[in-house]
Order: structure tokens, then C-alpha cells, then sequence
């Protein structure tokens, strides 16, 4: 008979009880055939049993009231994102009118403008982001007329940053509203369903400059930088050295050399 | 929500359990789960189809990264031998508790990765192929990990017996 021989994966996924009948019985008749292995196999089913049981307790233990799934769910229902937060004070300091404008004027001049990006950037995810049944306008299967589009309405050629080897995929992209002018926004996804915003728009004066700084409004956070007067800002609820790289990855491309 | 709720909610007990046998630390480890559920009910409608546990360990295992990278920066260390032991084994008997504590200890004394693929794969029962995407890893990662967790366990619990253990915890 032809049999596959036995591997160590097959060891472990007889302790872990994750064979086929069928081929846990080929390896159940080579243990009894090797003793020295089945002592092995003994010894990892033993350690398995020993954890479950050592661990078992943790699990029977009454949740505490932090842990009440119903609760996180009401107290969510009544404080939905952050971001909505920094949008209501944003339109209260509109309605103050000359408060508003004190307020962009000091954005605008805190380094070079790149704190108002962010900014923008964050309301953008703050309204975009959670959107479930339109979170882009334009979707990456037309990426072509996107590409187009924001070109177009930004007075520019803009590509589209491929963030592909930093496993995230782009869903799509729109024109948003900036009190600057037109920005365009990119909405790329991760397996885990994380999203991230990129937003570029012209900055102020043509031949501007700025380095990468981070950035971060309520649990929003990322980095700006511009490039050549146009501006760039990646933003997402992750932690800043897990954006960090993914920012080089878009200025690297964003640079025509 | 409804079904979230229904979906969600039998598998905290095994998220609570993940997160202490990793953290040792009861406030910390509820601390991460909280954290975790909280971001499942904002994430929920993103979900890609496939197994909510495996999601949900994903979740809490990034999140407990992070905390370990961020302790290890600010250059803290988890205690080793004495955090929590007492609360993880406290419905156990007493002759079998020290049974358990030794190889809890034991365990610790795994390096991070192999810690949590041994949790994920002999304790939590996740299929291998659901440990490689909650840990964001090929498959032959997690088998070789497993292989050099179980052969470092077997090791240490050749080396001395539980008895031997305690008595020479008791000494230092």
C-alpha cells in the first residue's frame, strides 16, 4: 500500500485533534509502531490537557460589567464617533462666525498649513470612513476615470497611491470640500475591514515644501506632509508607527522620480 | 446588532482567557478585551465573511501587541513568575493547582509568538489556518511555531518535575 509518509505536522494535528478519521488512523498505527515518538505525541497531548485545564477557570468566571456586550453597544449608540465630536465644535466655531475664521487662520498658519490638511483629513474620515453603503464615490474598478475626474477638478495630474504591499487595497476615491478648494480623497481597506484616508489637495503657493509630521485629532491619527505645493495626508485609527511607514510608501510614489 | 450580540457574546469568556494567559495580569488582560469588543461593535459592518472568532482573536491579538511593543519601548517588562498565577488557577484543587501553576510559569517563559500560537491553537481551538490569519502569518509559520513552542514546553517540563518547582521558588 502506498501510504503518505507520517509528517511532524501530522504530530501536531493529532494532538490538536484536526485529522481526518481516516488519516488519524495511519497515524495512530505508526505511533504504536514507534514508541520513542509516541512518547512525544504523549508529552504534547499531555502539555494541551494541562493548559486547558490550568486556563479552564479563567473562562467560567462571571464577566465583569466593562465586558457587558449590551452595555458596550448602548453606550456606543449615544456616543458614536469622535470625529462627530470634532465636526459639532467645528460647526459651533462656524456659527461664531469670526471664531471660525480666527480659528482657520491660526490652522492655517501653525506649519505651513499642514495642521489644516490633517484636519480636513480627519473630518474626511470622520464622514467617510464609517460610511457603509457609499464610503467613495468613485471605485477603484474605474480607477481610470477617478484618476480622470481629480485630476480634472484639482488643475493637476494626481495619481493614485498603490498601497498594495502595505496589505491595503483601494476601495475608491471622491472630490471633498475643503475651505481650501477641492481635495481629493482615497479610501483604501485591509482585511481586517481597517480604513485608511489619504487626502491631497494644492497647497497655498505653488513651489511649497514641508517634511512629514505627525498628526492627530480625537482617535484619528496620521501624518502630512507636502510635496512640491501639493499636499498630502494619510490618516486611520491605527497607531502612528504602523502609519508611518505607509506615508513613506505614498510620498515615494507621489514623487515623479 | 441583534445578531452581533448573538455571535459576539459566547466567545468573550475565551477572549478573556486568551488576553490573560498572554498578559498575566487580570486588570490588563480585561482592560485589552474591552478595548477589543469595543472596536468589534464599531467594526462590525466592515467584517469580511469568515469566523467571527477568528476576527475577534485578531482584534485582541493586535491589540496586545501593541501593548507589549509600547511596555517594551518604554523599557517595562512583564513580571515572569509571580503575576497572577494565584488568580489563574484559583478554581482548581490544591494538589492539582501546583500542577497548573508550574506549567503556567513554564509557559511564560516562551518567547511571545510561540506563547500565542500554542493559546490559540491547543487551548483556544482555533484551526491552524485561523491562527495564521490572527496572527497575520503563512500556515508553515504557525506550524513551525507550534513545533518549537511544544518542544521548549517538553523540555522545561522534563527538566524538573512541579515539585522540585516550588521548592525552589520557595528557597530564593
Amino acid at each position: 500500500m502506498n501510504q503518505r509518509p507520517i509528517t511532524e505536522d501530522d504530530l501536531h494535528a493529532y494532538v490538536d485533534q484536526a485529522l481526518e478519521p481516516e488519516r488519524r488512523a495511519e497515524v495512530a498505527s505508526y505511533l504504536d509502531e514507534h514508541p520513542d515518538v509516541a512518547s512525544r505525541v504523549a508529552g504534547f497531548a499531555n502539555q494541551r490537557e494541562q493548559l486547558r485545564g490550568a486556563l479552564a477557570s479563567i473562562a467560567d468566571e462571571p464577566l465583569p460589567a466593562e465586558l457587558n456586550l449590551s452595555h458596550i453597544i448602548e453606550s456606543r449608540k449615544r456616543r458614536p464617533l469622535r470625529a462627530w465630536r470634532a465636526i459639532a465644535a467645528m460647526l459651533l466655531l462656524g456659527i461664531g462666525g469670526l471664531g471660525g475664521w480666527t480659528m482657520r487662520s491660526v490652522l492655517q498658519d501653525s506649519s505651513n498649513g499642514l495642521s489644516a490638511l490633517a484636519q480636513e483629513a480627519a473630518y474626511t474620515y470622520g464622514v467617510y470612513a464609517p460610511d457603509r453603503v457609499r464610503p467613495v464615490e468613485i471605485r477603484a474598478s474605474d480607477s481610470a476615470e477617478l484618476t480622470q475626474w481629480i485630476s480634472n477638478r484639482l488643475k493637476q495630474p494626481v495619481k493614485v497611491p498603490d498601497l498594495s504591499v502595505s496589505g491595503y487595497r483601494l476601495m475608491g476615491g471622491r472630490v471633498v470640500a475643503t475651505s481650501h478648494g477641492p481635495a481629493a480623497m482615497f479610501m483604501y481597506d485591509d482585511d481586517r475591514g481597517d480604513r485608511l484616508v489619504v487626502l491631497t489637495r494644492p497647497m497655498s503657493s505653488r513651489n511649497q515644501d514641508a517634511p512629514m509630521m505627525p498628526q492627530s485629532s480625537g482617535d484619528v491619527a496620521g501624518f502630512a506632509w507636502i510635496d512640491d505645493g501639493l499636499g498630502y495626508t494619510l490618516v486611520g485609527q491605527l497607531p502612528t508607527d504602523t502609519l508611518k511607514p505607509i506615508a513613506n510608501e505614498i510620498r515615494k510614489q507621489a514623487r515623479p522620480i | 446588532m441583534k445578531d452581533m450580540l448573538v455571535q459576539v457574546e459566547p466567545l468573550i469568556p475565551a477572549l478573556r482567557r486568551y488576553a490573560r494567559a498572554l498578559m498575566r495580569d487580570r486588570a490588563a488582560a480585561d482592560d485589552l478585551v474591552q478595548d477589543c469588543l469595543e472596536r468589534a461593535v464599531s467594526r462590525w459592518q466592515q467584517r469580511r465573511d469568515g469566523s467571527v472568532r477568528a476576527w475577534l482573536f485578531t482584534i485582541l491579538h493586535n491589540l496586545a501587541i501593541t501593548q507589549f511593543r509600547q511596555a517594551t519601548a518604554r523599557g517595562r517588562h512583564m513580571p515572569i513568575d509571580d503575576a497572577g498565577e494565584q488568580e489563574l488557577a484559583s478554581a482548581a484543587a490544591q494538589e492539582q493547582r501546583l500542577i497548573y501553576r508550574d506549567v503556567l510559569s513554564k509557559l511564560a517563559r516562551l518567547p511571545e509568538e510561540q506563547r500565542a500560537v500554542l493559546l490559540l491553537v491547543a487551548v483556544e481551538d482555533l484551526s491552524y489556518a485561523d491562527a495564521a490569519k490572527v496572527l497575520g502569518v503563512p500556515l508553515g509559520t504557525v506550524m513551525s511555531r507550534l513545533s518549537r513552542a511544544r518542544e521548549r514546553l517538553q523540555q522545561e517540563m522534563d527538566a524538573v518535575g512541579p515539585r522540585n518547582v516550588v521548592a525552589l521558588r520557595s528557597l530564593k
